[in-house]
């Protein structure tokens, strides 16, 4: 088993590559990994609860840790209560932490 | 504890690049080693000749404006690193420089190739790629 950082910074709406990272999370997680899915930049946009987007539920209900970057989620004035549900706001230290503990990290 | 980044965006052009600076800044003020090959637009960052001005449409002069200049964040964030006890091996792929006509760089910088990103990739514990597309 491996822990795995996915950060997706594109938002799904513009960016359908974005599909792909969060099929990717959830393949590994599938497979028994440890798997986070950051959403930072306009990738913070999906996780707002008010979008008619339902991939991040099935992700986060898959088992996948999901989790918005504080800052981004400030300068688009998304609170953290607007979240979806199975989503939460982080803060960009967990970046570092994941890349000095080792985590397999990806940017998208 | 070393880590390695890979950026190509040039400044001001991508939130991309904000997120670069503050990733490094977490890492510089944990006081970790630092490894970073800018290639690319990138290679703009520690451009030495970088002036600030003021704005007409602000209605501000230079001092005001206080526009942020690249070359100073990577000027301090070195400094950050140092006092934190770490460092930050900034390499600037050459040929993207030579391309550019960008010399000279902020000082403590240095040209290379990506033969110098694969070093510094397996001597760090982990390696972020912040790629354009």
């Amino acid at each position: 088993m491996s822990d795995y950082l996915l950060i997706a910074s594109r938002d799904p709406f513009t960016s359908p590559s974005t599909r792909e990272v969060y099929e990717l999370a959830s393949a590994l997680s599938e497979r028994g990994h440890r798997v986070t899915l950051f959403l930072i930049e306009n990738g913070v946009l999906a996780a707002r609860g008010s979008a008619d987007y339902g991939a991040l539920r099935e992700i986060a209900a898959a088992g996948v840790r999901v989790l918005a970057d504080e800052f981004a989620l400030r300068q688009r004035a998304i609170p953290a209560h607007a979240l979806l549900t199975g989503v939460e706001a982080a803060g960009l230290e967990l970046v570092i932490d994941a890349l000095a503990a080792g985590a397999k990290t990806i940017w998208h | 504890m070393k880590l390695t980044f890979a950026l190509m965006d040039a400044p001001f052009e991508s939130e991309r690049t904000t997120t670069f600076f503050r990733l490094l800044a977490i890492a510089a003020a944990r006081g970790y080693d630092i490894g970073v090959f800018a290639y690319e637009g990138a290679v703009h960052f520690p451009f030495e000749q970088q002036t600030p001005h003021g704005n007409v449409v602000h209605d501000t002069d230079t001092a005001a404006e206080n526009h942020p200049l690249p070359k100073e964040w990577v000027r301090e964030l070195m400094a950050v690193a140092e006092r934190a006890g770490g460092s930050i091996d900034w390499v600037n792929c050459g040929l993207c420089v030579d391309e550019r006509g960008l010399t000279p760089a902020v000082a403590g910088t240095r040209r290379g190739t990506p033969a110098d990103f694969l070093a510094m990739a397996r001597a760090s514990k982990n390696v972020l790629t912040i790629g354009t597309r």
